[in-house]
Order: C-alpha cells, then structure tokens, then sequence
C-alpha cells in the first residue's frame, strides 16, 4: 500500500516537472565543455568573465552560421589548444587516460573471477 | 620469483610519479595558448570609430606594411600604462598603429583619448568582443605586429620598454 | 606578542614529539604496560599546538598586522567571525589546524585503546609521531604562520570575500577531522603489520576510526559542495574540479576500506588487502594535500602556491609511501588466507564487487586528476580533463554498482542463496516502468538514461523495502544504501529537469516566455560593514500565477576590491529556484540567470542521511559493547 502511494506521488511529480522543460539547449551544451582562459577552474558557461562573454556571443553567431558542434570545437582549438575543451578525446595524447581505468577495472575483475570461481570448480 | 617482481615494479612506478611531480612542479598551473607565429589574421567586419562606417580587414591590413593592432578598452588599467609607448611608436613613419576598441563604451572611448592624446592611425570597434576572439585573443590589452597580412609578433598583456624596442627592431 | 607564544610553542611542540619518540622506544620492551609518562607527553603536544593555534586565532581576532599571515589575510573592517575563521583560510593557519588535529586524534586515540596490546600502541604512537614531526617541520620551515612583519602595516589585505562565507567558515574544519583521521588509520595499521596484531579485535577497534574519518570526510564534502553551489553563482554543486575530486579518492578508498573492514571484523580474511587500503587511504589525503598546496594543478580553489612547498610535501608524501611499503614488505607474514576462495553468492563476493567498483571509480578520479601533468612532462603538451571524461566513465560503471549494492546485502556469510526472487523481480519491473516513463518524452538519450535510472530505483525500492522488512537489523547499512540510492537519484533528476533563463535586462523590463515572467522591479543600494550591497528586485510569475520575488544581490567588498554575486535561492522540497544578477562592462543592463533545479535539497538530505548512516554504526557498536 505504502509502495503504491510512493508510486502515484512520484508520478504527480514527474507531470509537475516535465511542464516546466525546454529543450536541451546547444550552446549551453558546448560552452559547458570550454574551459575559460581568464578564470582557468570555470567552463565558458559558468564563467562571467569578458572573454567567457564573448565566447559564448561568438558560439551563438557560429551556430547561426550553420557550424556543428565539432566544428565550433575545432575552431576554437586552432586558435587556443587542445586545452580550451573539458572533453580530453580520444587522441594519441589521451589513449592512456581512457584506457588506463578500463584497464585497472578488467584487471580487478580477473582478480575476483579467479577468487570465485576457482572454488566451484574444485567442488 | 613473482614475488620479487612485483615490488620491483611498484617501486619503479612510484619513482616515475615522483619523478614526474618533481618535474610539474617547475611548470606553470597557468595556461597561455601557444603563440604560433606566422598565422594569417582572419577576415572580419567591423565599424570604425569615428564615422560608424562599416569596414572590412582587408581595407585595415593592405599591402606589405607594419601594422601594429592594439586591442584596448577606457576600462581598461594597462592600457593607460601601455598608451605612452603606443604614443612613441606613432611616431614611426614605417608602421600604422590600428586600435581595436573592445567592449568600451562610445563616451569613455573618446575621453580616453582626448585626455592621453591618439596613437592611432584607425580604429575600429569591437563591442562584443568575438573580433578579439577570431584574433585568438583572450584579454585586454594584447598586440599584433602585422605583415603581409600575418601575425610575426603576439604581444598578451601591456607593452613595456623592452617590448618597444624589439618591436622597432623588427620594423628596421 | 601571541604570535611570539604560538611561534615557540610551535617550537616546544616539535621538542615534545623528539621527547615522545625517545621514551616510546625506550618503554618499548621494558614494561608491561604503556608508560603513563608518554601519555602526559601526547597530552603536553597538544597544549602545546593548542596555545600555538589560539595564538593565531587571538592575532586574527586582533587584527595583529605585525603577523604576516594575518596582514596577507585580513582586514580591520571584516566581521569578527570571519577573522577569526581567515585563521584557516589560508595555507599556513589550515596548516597549524592540520597538526592540532594530527595531535589531538593521537591522543584520543591513547585513551580510546586501553585495552589493546602496549606494543601495538607505541608503535601507532612512533608512526603517527613521524607524521606529526613532518609536519612541524614543515610548518616550521616553509610556512610559519607567525612571521614578523616590520614596520607593522595600518591595514591587511584582506580575506578573498567568497570565502567569507558560513559554509565555508567551518568547511575546513570539518574536511580536515576527516582528511586527518585517516592518519590514525595508516599509523595504526602500519603498527599492526608491525607487531603482528592484525585480527578481528583490531578490525572491530580500528572501524570506529574509520566510520570517523568517513563521517567527516563525507560531511566536509557536503559543505564544500553546498558553498560551491550557493556562493560560486553557477548553480552547480560539483564540478570535477581537482580539488574536489582530491577530496573524493580519500573518499573512495575509505568506503571501500570500511566495507572490508567489516569482513575482517567477521572472518579474518583479506587482511593483506585492508592493510594496503588502511595506508593508499592516509596517502591519498596526503597526495591531495601535495595536489592543491604544490600550485601544480589549475583549479579555482588554489591556495597562493610556493613550489617550495610542493616539493616539501612531495618528498615527505613520497618518504611515507616507501617507509609503508618496505614495512610491509618486511613485516606483513605471508597470508594464510591467500588461497581462500568464495562463493560466487555471498556476502564476501558482494563486498569483493563493492571493493573492485569502489577502486575503479578511485582510479578514474586519480587518473583523471593527474593525468594533464604527465601529458605535460612527457610531451609538453597541455590538456584539460573536465566533467565530461569523468562523466562518461564514471555514470554507466553506476549501473551494475549500483544493482549490486542492491543485492549485495541480501546475501549471508560464506553460502547462500537469493531469497524473496519475486519480490526482487517485481520490483525490477516497477523501476523499470517507472524510468521509462519519466524518460519517454524528453529529447535525451532514451536507452541509456531509463537503464540508469532503472538502476537507481531499483536500489531505492529494494531498500525502502528492506526498512519495514528486516526491523531493525542493519539498519545503518540499508539507510547508508537507501541514501545513496536517493543521492544518484537526486543527482540524476536535477541534471536531467533543470531549466533556466540567461537574458539582460535594464531596470522595469519584462522578460517573457511562454510559462514564465520575469520582472526587473528596481536596484536598491546599501552599505554593510564591509561591502556595499547592490540588490535587485524580481518578480518572478510562473504560468499557473504564483508569484514569487526574487533579490539577488551584487557586493562590492572594500578589501579585496573585487565583486561577487550572490545568489537567491528559494528552496522547497520538489525544487530550488536560483537567480544571480551579474553587472556587465559599460552597459546599463545587468546579466540575469534564473535556474529551476529541481530535488536540489534531496541531495543534501541524501549525504546527510548517508553520514546519518555511519553515526548509527558507531552507536551500535558501542552498544553491543
């Protein structure tokens, strides 16, 4: 009974929400991924500094022009590094960085699997 | 003999991030976008300053002479420390001193330069500030020494003595 | 003049430390029972610490600008409170906080563990004492918080104003309690490997210690996140940014080391493996020490860096991760354990998930975190690793994890079998429906998002479920996996439902949209103690006609010159709504962003509930003693 109330509150909830929605944004999107050059901890969006401004007028007008997201992207790399972008890619620079943690995590797993399952053979 | 190898591994491991941290710590935390010379400026619009007339770059930068583009604001503190040397290089017959006005306002603007005098040859306004940015500028104030429509020399913050005088070097 | 008292108490402290090293050894293998001598001496340390550190406090308090730190770091016109909290919100002060908390957890630690044998205590004692000494040293050396300055200024520089901020007055605190804590752990299991002792009393005794150390570890998080999310103006509450991810890979290592030890607690198994945990934990706190203080990593909460200093610390960090690993090299026996296999359904196999999830997060955050400064160093190029690396390898990991804290618990020691199938079943299917529901109609990625947030129901329903079902029966670990169910849930929603508005408006203009009005009223001006006010009015209607006003607020603070934006944030328990004005260059309109977050403070329930948790366990474990 308990769950049952749970469940239609949490569906009145849901419908109260979703009224509220737009879409996601684009631009919000991107210039959530660029790290901004005057406050070097915040991204583009967060930041309110004059070059952030800027950043996020000359996003807008690039999408207007018709550029996507990559290549608003490159644009921006060309003129500031690969270090603008929060999204590191997967690039000879980066392979080790995604691959390391997958790496440990499989290791891991090898680890228990052979700890597990051992014993049920034996048996 | 397993395990031999594996504590040598580890201590080899621990010495490389040791190594490397040893090493990050005599670099800068602080990012500055790799100054790539020889970069050809791209082709912009922008609206000069006194007529309100609409330009474009390749009016601003033509033929084989020295420009010096100063991106400058009134709001700006540097600025007024950098003006005097801007004022000397005016001076110069071989190089045209462009001033690209970034998010100022209009009245501050000409204050500005009715109090300190006018070093420049043109300049043109850049109210939201995406010009700077198609410079791959990011701050005020920065200079570009221009040839042949490239950048030889990127300058990110005031000018200053030395600054100058290499500058009229590279212009003899 | 209470600098002149700190500086040689400071001084006396350090004396204190060779004192207590000399006798411990000294008692070492003479006496039965630990000399009451070296106890006054700990409790003598700490008076000493203690006279030093309100020494800066009473120069802060004073406004004593003859103390460098204090000049660097305060402000005559500042409130009390936040000059006496400037005390540790600055390298040096946090530093002193740093050691007055290594000291007192020693010596509460002697009183705590009577009853354990006197060998393993004086060896916890000489290794906490190494630490301890590293750290006056250091102190000391590179960043004495009671340097003279001559001739004595007028005026300080003041503290930065966001961090002149409740919050974050007693963040530092907190976060340190729990960063600090975990040397008890290193210390005490260092000793253990040491003298042998590592057995299931040990476990039960060195678990208070840990569930501390997590309990305010957790606690300092929140308050960093809630400041972030109230002060920062961006709305956000976590940002991948090095330093919080440096307090999250203590975070990470800690729960998995308090899992384990409740398996030692039972069955002495995985005793080589809490013994790498109980020092990796101690060395991460002190590796994110290294990160933040070195001014190596880029981030917007560094402190002044001084390679200096980075270097200090990175060979102590580095002297400390050698010392503990020779150690136990030499001294851990080989396991007996090592060929004990589990069953594939047991409560050990869960916990070994738990271990080998809770370690692959730790290495995505440490990886993460340092990778841009070995790209640096190898190849000189420069990167930046931000929220959507960690985001990608971290939230679909969240899946199975968090199925399996689901399951995990239902199972018994050693054997057993999958009770209740149906029910687990049926409430699949419930979290299922659910998500798909909530998922259809937005324009997200469908498939991904419903199979997390199955996930998360999942784990929610399963122990909402198991509260009324078991009574009371582990009821710290199923509010501790209820919590966390709520948090992932709460995260998940806000990320997925918030909305907002970016626009400029000039005074009296309306801003408007389909479902939403917003209304610039007026600016109003005032002076505080040390800042002028400048507050806007809004009306704020939405399309059912509650209105609501909303008055974000600019300051502009005397010393430092700088400006910071507060937020309004009006709270209830669906949604936060948050709105920041922001002041624009040369222009007569200021910038506005209104968000709508909803289950904003579910989060913070959520880590609450979750430290909640951790209290429970400590109690019932003291009442079973």
């Amino acid at each position: 009974m308990n769950i049952l109330k749970f469940l239609i509150s949490i569906i009145f909830l849901i419908n109260f929400f979703s009224s509220d929605l737009k879409a996601r944004n684009l631009e919000t999107e991107i210039t959530k991924n660029l790290r901004c050059l005057i406050c070097q901890g915040q991204s583009v969006y967060d930041s309110d500094s004059e070059f952030a401004n800027s950043i996020k007028i000359l996003v807008e007008k690039k999408l207007d022009d018709g550029f996507n997201e990559k290549q608003i992207y490159d644009y921006l790399k060309d003129k500031y590094g690969d270090w603008i972008l929060y999204d590191p890619g997967f690039t000879k620079n980066t392979y080790f960085l995604w691959l390391l943690p997958i790496l440990m995590f499989l290791f891991g797993g090898a680890i228990i699997l052979r700890k597990v399952i051992l014993k049920k053979k034996k048996l | 003999m397993k395990t031999k190898i594996f504590p040598i591994f580890l201590i080899i491991t621990f010495s490389i991030i040791f190594f490397v941290f040893y090493k990050g710590l005599q670099n800068s935390s602080i990012y500055t976008p790799e100054i790539k010379s020889k970069i050809k400026i791209p082709n912009f619009q922008a609206k000069e300053f006194f007529s309100k007339d609409k330009i474009n770059s390749d009016q601003i930068f033509i033929g084989n002479e020295y420009y010096l583009l100063n991106i400058w604001a009134s709001w700006c503190i540097p600025c007024k420390e950098e003006h005097k040397y801007l004022m000397d290089l005016s001076k110069k017959e071989n190089i045209k001193i462009i001033g690209q006005n970034y998010k100022d306002s209009l009245d501050n603007a000409k204050n500005f330069l009715a109090k300190l005098d006018n070093p420049y040859d043109l300049i043109f306004l850049d109210n939201d500030g995406t010009i700077a940015i198609e410079l791959g500028a990011y701050g005020v104030p920065e200079t570009f020494l221009i040839k042949n429509n490239q950048i030889i020399k990127k300058i990110i913050g005031p000018l200053n003595q030395n600054l100058l005088f290499e500058i009229k070097k590279l212009i003899q | 003049m209470a600098s002149l008292i700190g500086y040689y108490s400071l001084i006396f402290g350090l004396g204190v430390s060779i004192l207590i090293v000399f006798l411990s050894i000294k008692n070492f293998n003479h006496t039965q029972k630990l000399d009451t001598k070296v106890t006054s001496l700990v409790f003598l340390q700490l008076l000493f610490v203690i006279i030093s550190f309100s020494g800066l406090i009473l120069s802060f308090a004073y406004s004593d600008f003859s103390n460098e730190t204090v000049f660097n770091h305060s402000h005559t016109t500042k409130p009390l409170f936040y000059k006496i909290s400037g005390t540790w919100g600055n390298h040096e002060g946090s530093l002193l906080l740093w050691l007055l908390v290594l000291t007192l957890f020693i010596f509460v630690f002697l009183l705590k563990s009577k009853n354990q044998p006197k060998q393993y205590k004086i060896l916890t004692l000489l290794f906490q004492q190494i630490i301890i000494i590293g750290f006056f040293i250091f102190l000391i050396q590179t960043s004495n918080p009671f340097n003279h300055v001559f001739p004595v200024p007028k005026e300080g520089l003041g503290l930065n104003p966001i961090l002149q901020d409740p919050a974050l007055a007693i963040h530092p605190p907190i976060l340190y309690l729990g960063y600090v804590g975990t040397s008890i752990i290193f210390s005490s299991a260092l000793a253990a490997v040491c003298s042998n002792n590592i057995t299931k009393m040990w476990a039960s005794h060195i678990k208070k210690w840990v569930l501390v150390s997590w309990i305010f570890l957790t606690l300092g998080i929140l308050l960093g996140s809630i400041w972030a999310y109230y002060e920062l103006g961006w709305g956000g509450f976590w940002f991948w940014d090095p330093v919080e991810n440096v307090s999250l890979m203590p975070w990470f290592a800690l729960t998995t080391l308090l899992h384990c030890v409740l398996v030692l607690e039972k069955k002495l198994i995985l005793t080589s493996w809490v013994v790498i945990l109980s020092i990796a934990t101690f060395t991460l706190s002190m590796c994110g020490t290294f990160l933040v203080r070195s001014g190596i990593l880029n981030s917007v909460h560094t402190f002044a860096d001084d390679p200096e200093r980075g270097l200090y610390i990175l060979i102590f960090l580095f002297i400390l991760i050698f010392l503990s690993f020779f150690i136990f090299l030499i001294f851990h026996k080989s396991e007996k354990d090592n060929n004990q296999t589990f069953y594939l359904l047991s409560k050990e196999t869960s916990i070994l998930v738990n271990n080998w999830f809770m370690m692959y997060f730790l290495s995505v955050v440490l990886i993460g975190t340092i990778y841009p400064i070995f790209l640096e160093v190898i190849s000189s190029q420069k990167i930046s690793v931000g929220p959507p690396f960690f985001n990608k390898l971290i939230l679909p990991f969240l899946i199975p994890f968090m199925l399996a804290m689901a399951i995990g618990p239902k199972l018994k020691w050693i054997k057993s079998d999958i009770e209740d199938k149906i029910y687990l079943i049926v409430f699949f299917v419930i979290s299922l429906t659910l998500s798909i529901l909530i998922i259809k109609n937005l324009d997200i990625n469908f498939l991904y998002n419903t199979i997390l947030i199955t996930a998360a129901f999942y784990l929610f329903f399963i122990t909402l479920r198991d509260f009324f079902h078991k009574r009371y029966r582990n009821l710290s670990q199923i509010t501790a996996h209820f919590s966390f169910s709520i948090l992932i849930l709460s995260i998940l929603f806000n990320n997925i439902f918030s909305s907002e508005i970016i626009t400029n408006l000039r005074i009296n203009e309306t801003y408007q949209t389909q479902n939403l009005k917003i209304n610039f009223e007026s600016v109003k001006q005032e002076n505080r103690q040390n800042f002028i006010a400048i507050m806007g009015k809004f009306i704020v209607e939405d399309q059912s006609g509650s209105m609501e006003v909303m008055q974000p607020e600019l300051r502009i603070y005397n010393q430092p010159n700088i400006v910071t934006s507060e937020a309004d944030i009006k709270t209830n328990i669906f949604t936060d709504k948050f709105m920041t004005m922001n002041y624009v260059q040369n222009q007569d309109y200021f910038n506005i962003r209104y968000q709508v977050k909803p289950f904003m403070i579910w989060i913070w329930i959520s880590t609450l509930l979750l430290c909640f948790s951790g209290s429970l366990s400590l109690i019932k474990k003291k009442y079973e003693n």
